[in-house]
């Protein structure tokens, strides 16, 4: 009873420690499961692949099955083309629109600013399945089918609420009384974004830029249902190793470990930014 | 260098009923140092920022040099503002920040380099040039904030509160070079501060605000000798003024004690006031008790309790060092000095010499 501020806390008892260390191995082990399993069965050939046995040792042959294309199906190289295209210049395009969206919304805000915020994100309330049938007539109108324009708009319409929250958020971190000093220093609107305020929001462009990048990449409902089967992007590649003739588990193994590894890689290399990004300012 | 000239300004913030800055009216001459001073909520942060451009006006106009400049953007306005928590730049490193208002302006590198160095050997700021700001200490933080503005020799210099983060001997330090660097340049400076003692000490001038009303605009020593209202006479100057209620007509009484002074502004007077220094501990016919003695070193202060028109009420007297007496005691009052008279409106109307 006279012990009681000495006692260790919960998580600080060295048996609890333990325990709870244990526990996060295990979740964080269940987490990549999925993942690890597609990367391991990638390595087999078909037959193990199925079976979920190891016989026939591993090699990386499905992948160079993979990537040789086959006239008249989608090639690793032109879907990869594809994607990348389509997810730079959309995020691209994003991010040009968001800065000056989050300056009217945290830094000189308009009256109507909350109202302003809602209306982005209620962009977001309708469901893609439903909007799918005018947007197909329209792509079709305009000739867009099997462009990779249609899906940078669509890509850019996706992301742009998200860019403009997160973006904003970051403006906000930007202190008020820097923005009045470049301003009585006789900065111009365009040099107070450029050495002011993107400088200190930087990081926390970076992540918004890293997660547009990602939602493009892996965005499949509209790449599949407004593209040929021939020209689309890596979602779209991925699903077309499903083969109707024999087992195909290692090869669509291999396809999507392809397609999931650019993504792995930004945000691997991108990680230290992105924390930084997203817990910014929370400390004051 | 230019004058600054507020003509009935008023800032009305949306939503509010009463005005931060109420018609005010005040005109700094060239090269004048002009404190601002209130307590918080008086409307002198707003005033400044009225005159920076921060602050649009909802009414009257705001003049530098000649020049209406009330619809002005900050940026055409030529003043030089200096913030209370520096507002440097973070990614750039000092002599940029220095540079930076120069680069804006699209003066050339060499000259910029040039400027930026006479003003840092001006502040001491040499050794610091390539550091960022996250590197320097506050104090060097906030003589990069003066050299900012110096750089640019502005019409006018706009401090708002820029000691308030200094440890209290950096404040005193600083205080004095500030006012030396404001004379060297001759430089048309408004300074705000919530310290009295920073006013009195910096100002050529000092201007009392209230509830967004100027309250007086005078030198410190009048401010001090003839204050024109009661909130005018107990914000300047500490410890307070004593300040008692006294009867309408008639000779003054305090603790039932004439003192001496008979005016009674034609049966409006309602308040006396007089310094501390105005009191005179061991000799008087007013009878007190001792509660806490201050001994500062180079004065004390003796805080007293009277029996005043049947109320406890507390005085407070200076003595020069050594003082005697403890808590505890019993001792006499006199007045000897200025002892003011205030009517119901807190203005002051006449002032007794004893």
């Amino acid at each position: 009873m006279s012990e009681r501020g000495t006692q260790l806390a919960v998580g600080e008892r060295r048996g609890m420690r333990y325990g709870l260390g244990l526990l996060a191995w295990i979740v964080g082990a269940l987490w990549i499961f999925p993942f690890a399993w597609t990367a391991f069965t990638s390595f087999k050939n078909e037959q193990d692949a199925q079976a979920q046995t190891l016989h026939h040792g591993l090699s990386f042959g499905r992948y160079s099955e993979v990537s040789h294309s086959t006239t008249g199906t989608l090639s690793l190289a032109t879907a990869f083309t594809n994607s990348l295209v389509i997810v730079l210049v959309s995020t691209l395009i994003v991010l040009a629109l968001a800065v000056p969206a989050a300056y009217a919304l945290a830094i000189r805000q308009v009256p109507k600013w909350r109202d302003v915020l809602f209306f982005f994100i209620s962009t977001k309330f309708l469901p893609v399945v439903a909007s799918i049938f005018p947007i197909y007539v329209y792509a079709e109108k305009w000739n867009l089918i099997g462009t990779r324009q249609v899906l940078i708009i669509l890509y850019i319409a996706m992301n742009l609420p998200l860019a403009i929250w997160m973006t904003r958020s970051f403006f906000m971190e930007v202190p008020r009384e820097l923005i009045e000093a470049a301003e009585i220093d006789g900065t111009s609107l365009i040099n107070q974004l450029r050495q002011v305020i993107l400088p200190l929001a930087a990081p926390g462009i970076a992540a918004t830029a890293l997660l547009c990048l990602i939602f493009a990449w892996n965005e499949y409902f509209y790449a599949i249902q407004l593209n040929f089967a021939n020209a689309s992007t890596m979602p779209q590649w991925v699903l077309g190793n499903v083969s109707t003739r024999g087992n195909f588990l290692a090869k669509l193994s291999a396809a999507s470990t392809i397609a999931c590894l650019p993504v792995i890689l930004a945000g691997w290399a991108a990680q230290k930014r992105m924390i930084r990004g997203l817990s910014m300012g929370a400390i004051k | 260098m230019a004058t600054v000239e507020y003509d009935a300004a008023t800032r009305l913030y949306p939503g509010t009923s009463t005005p931060a800055v109420n018609q005010l009216n005040l005109a700094i001459a060239d090269g004048e140092l002009l404190v601002l001073v209130g307590p918080s909520g008086s409307g002198k942060s707003t005033a400044l920022r009225m005159l920076a451009g921060l602050e649009p006006l909802d009414g009257g106009r705001i003049l530098i040099g000649d020049q209406d400049v009330s619809g002005v953007r900050p940026r055409n306005r030529d003043v030089a503002m200096v913030f209370q928590n520096y507002a440097l730049y973070p990614n750039l490193e000092v002599a940029q920040n220095m540079g930076f208002a120069l680069r804006q302006q699209g003066i050339a590198k060499e000259e910029r380099n040039q400027r930026v160095r006479e003003v840092a050997k001006l502040l001491d700021l040499e050794p610091y040039l390539d550091r960022k700001p996250r590197n320097l200490s506050g104090g060097q933080r906030q003589r990069v904030a003066m050299g900012r503005a110096i750089v640019r020799h502005p019409q006018v210099f706009l401090m708002d509160e820029p000691l308030s983060n200094l440890d209290a001997k950096l404040r005193v330090q600083t205080r004095t070079e500030l006012v030396e660097l404001q004379h060297r340049l001759a430089a048309t400076t408004v300074y705000v501060t919530h310290d009295q003692v920073e006013a009195m000490t910096m100002g050529d001038r000092v201007a009392v605000l209230r509830d967004g009303y100027l309250q007086q605009c005078d030198t410190p020593a009048i401010l001090y000798h003839a204050p024109a209202n009661l909130f005018v006479a107990g914000f300047i100057g500490s410890p307070a003024m004593n300040t008692l209620a006294v009867a309408r007509t008639g000779p003054v009484e305090i603790a039932g004690t004439r003192i001496g002074v008979d005016d009674d502004l034609g049966g409006d007077r309602t308040v006396v006031g007089f310094r501390p220094e105005a009191v005179v501990v061991g000799s008087g016919s007013i009878a007190a008790r001792i509660r806490v003695v201050e001994d500062l070193g180079s004065e004390v202060f003796v805080h007293v309790l009277i029996d005043h028109s049947g109320e406890e009420r507390r005085l407070v007297a200076r003595a020069e060092p050594p003082f005697p007496g403890q808590a505890g005691d019993s001792v006499q009052l006199g007045l000897r000095g200025a002892v003011h008279l205030f009517d119901e409106a807190e203005v002051r109307r006449a002032t007794v010499t004893l």
